[in-house]
């Protein structure tokens, strides 16, 4: 009889992120403009786009009687042309976006948030939509309401939806994200959220790979301002935050240029490759907005689209 | 081991003090120890190099912190000892004498500090002590445990007369002696000095300056000079000579201010008092202000009394009362004498200071008025038609008239005779009228000459403008005749007319009398002491002494004071003599410093402070201070600089207790003072006490004190909230001078015995206060420990209410209206239930109607109450309304401190309501007329 006793506040814990996560990504996902997405044509679809004549051969059943009955003519409604696409969207919920510094929200959780409203607006659109698993293939994308609540759900679960420092057989690669290895289904988008900290040459042949599928998308490096400026002084030990890595300075502030230097190498490294493969590249500080951040993610995706 | 006023205990400890640089080269060669941060940005610093290869030191300011705490913690733990008290060395019996004289009564309380401080000292060290005071030498001086030598200290008390030195026995067994000296020379000191030491070493505690006092008063014309003597010199300085005694309605007052000006290193200074005769009639007391010493009052007594003039002229009818030359002289001399009138042979057994004759011719009982005037007497007469009818004088010596008179006398400006009538020549500057002004309008038309002769110039001391003599004296045997050449009215001159001719007999009637005064005529009588001054200078009631002799009296008055005539007013027969510590042999030589062999020591010694207990306190604070300064190098402590400075500010205020203490030192829960500059000289509080009935306590800056006053208003206030329909506000505390009074219908101040001495702008606060009805209940709160004496709280009660304009006091009597303002009350009870409570005295008239039960008294509020019982202590409650303190023991406690606090009503209620309860007396009257 235990049973009752402890799924409801089971059920309770884990319902409780669910509806402020996805009420701040639904607050977040209503300042974008919509509308920029229909097909500007006519086809299958919801929503009303034109009336024309009847043409011979259009069924009768396309006719649209209340509004041929003010005039001699028969009109044909037809509707605009929507297709839907699949979007795969990876999170990086490894240790080392647990970081942040100066009372700001970890990056873990600005980059769930973008993921979250980058969701509601795609299935707001009619888009098909999943999260992709750092191993392994997801499952396929799909819409509806039912699937945001799935993401919603593994977005603020944790672990659920990404991977959480597996062993990628380097020496300190556990404590970071690791690039989706399974490339999306072909010609779908993808859109990843990572802070691009760990080594880079996986991230970016997992890209290639994508890109072979046919695969275009969108990455953003999301970092923590600390993480940009390396604001820390004296005698100290840094640590990754699984506390594999470790690098010890007598005068933290006189390695600041250099690792300024290596960070933007980093990026360099990581738009170049994005060039080439025709994805695009944008980044986002914690202690930025997350509504600018989100429209230009959403613009990207849908820039790419066209 | 010592360094400047520093000593060390255990000094072999500062030692370690070596070990400083050795830590300091060791804390620098360890670099802070690194901080260990989580940073994801790690992967990117892989494979950095530092650029410095050098070790990462301590900084030297933070080696400096650390360098000074541990000097703190090994200066702390050697023991320093600030100001250490050189032990009196010796061991044995120690001795300790005390002058215990006038001159030591003003700084009395340092003495017995200092005594109290080599008791302690000998009660440390285990040695027997005696302490004696060299006033009142102990019949038998004997050693005991010092431990019952402190509980009698307080005991200790001077006495109002110098030393008696031979009489001191010394002990046996002395082996050194504490000699707290007055600095004077006493006779017989250096006798003493040399018997003490020939038992031991002998140290000698000396204030460094002797209080000044003050010689007997002269009078001189309408001034007195009094002289003022400082033995131990000094630079410029100015003393103020005070003369108090009745004003006419019976309050002592000060009569007249004077300053004696010392010049730099001047012993002595003359004030000169304006007091012309009918003030100086009334003095009691002549003293040097703020100087609270026996030698610094004069005691004033018959040579300042009124003389007795006898007035004797011619017979006049009732009608012409106003033309008879008697009148005037009457009109003239009553200010300043008491007249006696009656025929001479009355008049000369009554031995008067002076016999005025108006107009007379022949004086018929000559013989027997030339002997009282060649006994001391002082004969005035006035020239008149009779005296020049009856030709007396003329070529004759009459021993009664100061020069011979020419026949027939002058008359000048009349109708038959040439020549203007003459003004007054200025008088001579050695005269009896010295500095009396001539006023233009007298003239003379009239008077008799006197035959020149060759000590008719001489025995001038007026004359008119062509150098006639107007009045001649002449001394006969002791006394003087004094003849004015005109009548005493002013059928002759316009002289009895003008103020010239007062302020000239003014000056004859001072003179009169004055060989009568001093030791003279002591011999064989007996004077009964009548007020005694203490050595502090109080005057006391007698009481019930035992007369004593003339002859020791006559003594005392030339050779001072002593034990068993200590200074004061006695009263004979006939006359009161003022036995004063400056007699007038020690006048003459002024008091003078004694010169020690040696230095004597300070009397005032400082306290020794242990300091190691600061220093490691110090240490500490350092430390943590290090551990603050640590943390924020090695970045632990990331803080803006707000939030440091914020974090030392408590550490500061720490180390600085006199800053936090200065915020304190303004007076708590006092009104804040207006600003100067300020609109509205009220503020809110002053508003607030305006608005609703406020009881209002004197800030004594004793923070217990202040805080039993503050809770026994609260309590009063809340009972009489509850009782009736005064619903006061939390009570105010103010400072007088500052604070504005009028806004507190009732001040109720608890007297400290340290209580400054308010200043001239709290004294006109508190006057405009009183005048302005307001009622100051002062309570000196030692109902119970008061033992026939007074108290420190009692001499500092005297001390402020000295400038208060406080009228005659009586004790409470028993059908004061206080007694029935609002319950009816016997006793007037707060944490004691002394009956000395007093109140404005009821005027004299005031008697008991037949069938009354109270009489018809005062319509005033009394201004002052002055009682001793501590009343703020029983009325005192805390927040929560219960009471603050024990009253007595049990259910008779519990009662007392009900009658206390219906006390309190009463008190607030005749403050408020004045008179109402009185005026019940009249009541039945009233019904009366009503019925009617």
């Amino acid at each position: 009889m235990a049973a009752p006793v402890t799924l409801r506040p089971r059920a309770d814990a884990l319902a409780a992120p669910l509806p402020p996560l996805l009420a701040r990504a639904e607050r977040l996902a209503s300042t974008v403009a919509h509308g920029a997405h229909g097909r500007r044509r006519p086809g299958a679809g919801d929503e009303f786009w034109q009336f024309r004549h009847a043409m011979p051969g259009d069924p009768a059943r396309s006719i649209d009687w209340r509004r041929s009955a003010r005039s001699d003519a028969t009109f044909v409604r037809e509707m605009e042309w929507e297709t839907s696409q699949a979007v795969t969207i990876w999170v990086d919920r490894s240790a080392s976006m647990d970081f942040a510094e100066g009372g700001r929200a970890p990056k873990a959780d600005r980059a769930a948030l973008l993921g979250l409203a980058c969701a509601i607006l795609l299935i707001r659109g009619g888009e098909r939509v999943a999260l992709a698993p750092g191993e392994g293939r997801g499952p396929p994308p799909a819409a509806g309401r039912a699937r945001l609540d799935r993401i919603a759900a593994d977005l603020a679960g944790p672990g659920a939806g990404g991977d959480r420092g597996g062993d990628h057989g380097g020496d300190y690669e556990g404590d970071y994200g690791r690039a989706p290895q399974t490339p999306p289904p072909p010609n779908t988008r993808a859109l990843w959220l990572s802070d691009f900290l760990g080594p880079v040459e996986p991230a970016l042949a997992a890209m290639r790979r994508a890109a072979d599928a046919g695969v275009r998308g969108v990455l953003c490096q999301v970092l923590d301002p600390a993480e940009e400026a390396l604001p820390y002084e004296g005698r100290t030990v840094f640590e990754s935050m699984g506390g594999r890595l470790r690098h010890e300075t007598r005068k933290a502030d006189a390695l600041r240029g250099e690792y300024r230097g290596r960070l933007a190498e980093r990026r360099a490294a990581l738009r170049d490759a994005c060039r080439r493969t025709g994805w695009v590249w944008t980044r986002h500080a914690t202690d930025g907005s997350a509504a600018a951040a989100l429209g230009g993610l959403y613009h990207a995706l849908e820039g790419g689209g066209r | 081991m010592t360094l400047g006023p520093v000593a060390f205990l255990a000094p072999f400890l500062l030692l370690a003090l070596v070990v400083l640089p050795i830590l300091w080269l060791v804390l620098r060669a360890v670099p802070p120890a690194p901080v260990r941060r989580r940073f994801p940005g790690v992967a990117l610093l892989l494979g950095l190099q530092d650029e410095e290869a050098a070790a990462d030191r301590t900084p030297w300011w933070l080696l400096l912190l650390r360098t000074l705490a541990l000097g703190a913690v090994i200066v702390g733990l050697a023991g320093p000892v600030l100001n250490p008290r050189e032990g009196a060395g010796g061991t044995g019996p120690l001795l300790i004498v005390a002058d215990a004289s006038w001159g030591s009564a003003p700084d009395w309380a340092a003495r017995q500090a200092r005594v109290e401080a080599a008791l302690e000292e000998a009660a440390r060290d285990g040695r027997p002590v005696s302490v004696a005071a060299l006033t009142a030498p102990p019949v038998e001086a004997r050693f005991s445990p010092a431990e019952g030598a402190l509980a009698a200290l307080p005991g200790l008390e001077p006495a109002p007369f110098a030393p008696d030195y031979a009489a001191f026995a010394i002990p046996e067994g002395t082996a050194g002696t504490l000699w707290i000296s007055d600095g004077l020379d006493h006779p017989g000191r250096a006798e003493l000095l040399a018997r003490l030491e020939a038992f031991g070493p002998v140290e000698v505690a000396e204030a460094a300056g002797i209080p000044p006092s003050l010689g007997p008063p002269r009078p001189e014309g309408g001034e007195v000079a009094l002289e003022v003597h400082r033995p131990s010199g000094g630079p410029a300085q100015v003393a103020r000579v005070i003369a108090r005694g009745p004003d006419p309605a019976g309050a002592v007052r000060v009569l007249a201010q004077g300053e004696a000006a010392f010049e730099a290193g001047a012993t002595r200074a003359e004030a000169l008092l304006e007091m012309p005769s009918e003030l100086l009639a009334r003095v009691q007391r002549f003293e040097v202000g703020g100087v609270r010493s026996a030698g610094a009052v004069q005691l004033a007594d018959d040579g300042l009394r009124r003389r007795e003039i006898a007035v004797l002229g011619p017979g006049a009818d009732e009608a012409l009362v106003l033309l008879s030359p008697s009148h005037y002289l009457r009109e003239a001399l009553a200010p300043v004498a008491d007249l006696i009138e009656g025929d001479l042979g009355a008049v000369i057994p009554a031995n008067p200071d002076a016999i005025v004759l108006a107009d007379a011719g022949r004086v018929p009982e000559a013989a027997a008025l030339e002997a009282w005037v060649r006994g001391g007497g002082t004969l005035i007469r006035f020239a008149g038609p009779r005296m020049a009818a009856s030709e007396v004088g003329v070529g004759e010596d009459d021993p009664l008239l100061p020069v011979r008179l020419r026949a027939g006398g002058r008359t000048v400006g009349g109708a038959m005779s040439w020549g203007e009538p003459k003004a007054l020549r200025p008088f001579d500057p050695e005269g009896p009228f010295a500095g009396l002004d001539v006023p233009e309008e007298v003239r003379v038309s009239a008077q008799v000459v006197a035959e020149p002769g060759p000590d008719l110039a001489e025995r001038t001391i007026a004359a008119l403008e062509d150098g006639t003599p107007l009045v001649t004296a002449a001394p006969l045997g002791e006394g003087r005749v004094v003849l004015f050449h005109v009548t005493a009215n002013a059928e002759w001159s316009g002289l009895p007319l003008s103020g010239l001719f007062v302020r000239m007999l003014d000056r004859l009637a001072l003179g009169a009398g004055g060989g009568r005064e001093g030791a003279g005529g002591l011999e064989g009588t007996v004077l009964v002491p009548e007020v005694l001054l203490d050595a502090y200078g109080a005057a006391r009631d007698a009481g019930e002494r035992a007369g004593v002799a003339g002859e020791a009296v006559a003594e005392a008055l030339a050779s001072g004071p002593g034990a068993a005539l200590p200074p004061g007013l006695y009263a004979g027969e006939d006359r009161a003599v003022a036995v004063n510590v400056i007699g007038t042999e020690a006048a003459e030589a002024g008091p003078a410093a004694f010169e020690w062999p040696r230095a004597p020591g300070p009397l005032v010694v400082d306290e020794e402070m242990p300091l190691g207990g600061w220093l490691l306190v110090a240490a500490l604070a350092l430390l943590a201070l290090d551990a603050l300064l640590s943390m924020w190098l090695a970045g632990r402590l990331r803080l803006r600089r707000g939030a440091v400075a914020a974090a030392l500010l408590p550490l500061a205020l720490a180390l600085a207790p006199g800053g936090a203490d200065a915020q304190d030192a303004a007076p708590g829960g006092g009104p804040a003072t207006a600003t100067p500059g300020e609109e509205a000289p009220f503020d809110a509080e002053d508003i607030q006490a305006a608005s609703d009935v406020t009881l209002a306590y004197v800030v004594t800056g004793d923070p217990a004190v202040d805080e039993i006053s503050e809770a026994g208003l609260l309590g009063l206030s809340r009972t009489l909230a509850a009782r009736t329909s005064v619903e006061p506000r939390r009570p105010a505390g103010v400072v007088p001078g500052e604070d504005e009074l009028g806004f507190y219908p009732l001040l109720y101040w608890p007297v400290t015995a340290d209580q400054p001495t308010p200043g001239a702008t709290a004294t006109e606060a508190l006057n405009r206060y009183l005048r302005g009805g307001g009622m100051i209940v002062f309570d000196t709160r030692d109902a119970g420990f008061r033992g026939g004496g007074t108290t420190a709280e009692g001499r500092a009660l005297q001390r402020i209410a000295a400038g208060l304009d406080v009228p005659p006091l009586e004790r409470l009597p028993e059908d004061h209206v206080l007694g029935r303002a609002f319950y009816l009350l016997q006793d007037y009870p707060g944490r004691f239930n002394g009956r000395d409570v007093w109140v404005e005295a009821a005027p004299p008239g005031a008697e008991r109607i037949e069938g009354m039960p109270f009489r018809n008294l005062n319509d005033n509020v009394t201004p002052v109450l002055i009682g001793g019982n501590d009343w703020a202590a029983a009325w005192a409650v805390t927040d929560a309304g219960r009471p603050m303190l024990q009253v007595g023991r049990g259910p008779a406690g519990e009662r007392q401190r009900e009658i206390a606090l219906r006390f309190g009503v009463n008190l607030v209620m005749h403050v408020l309501s004045g008179n109402y309860k009185s005026d019940q007396v009249h009541v039945p009257a009233l019904l009366d007329r009503l019925g009617n």
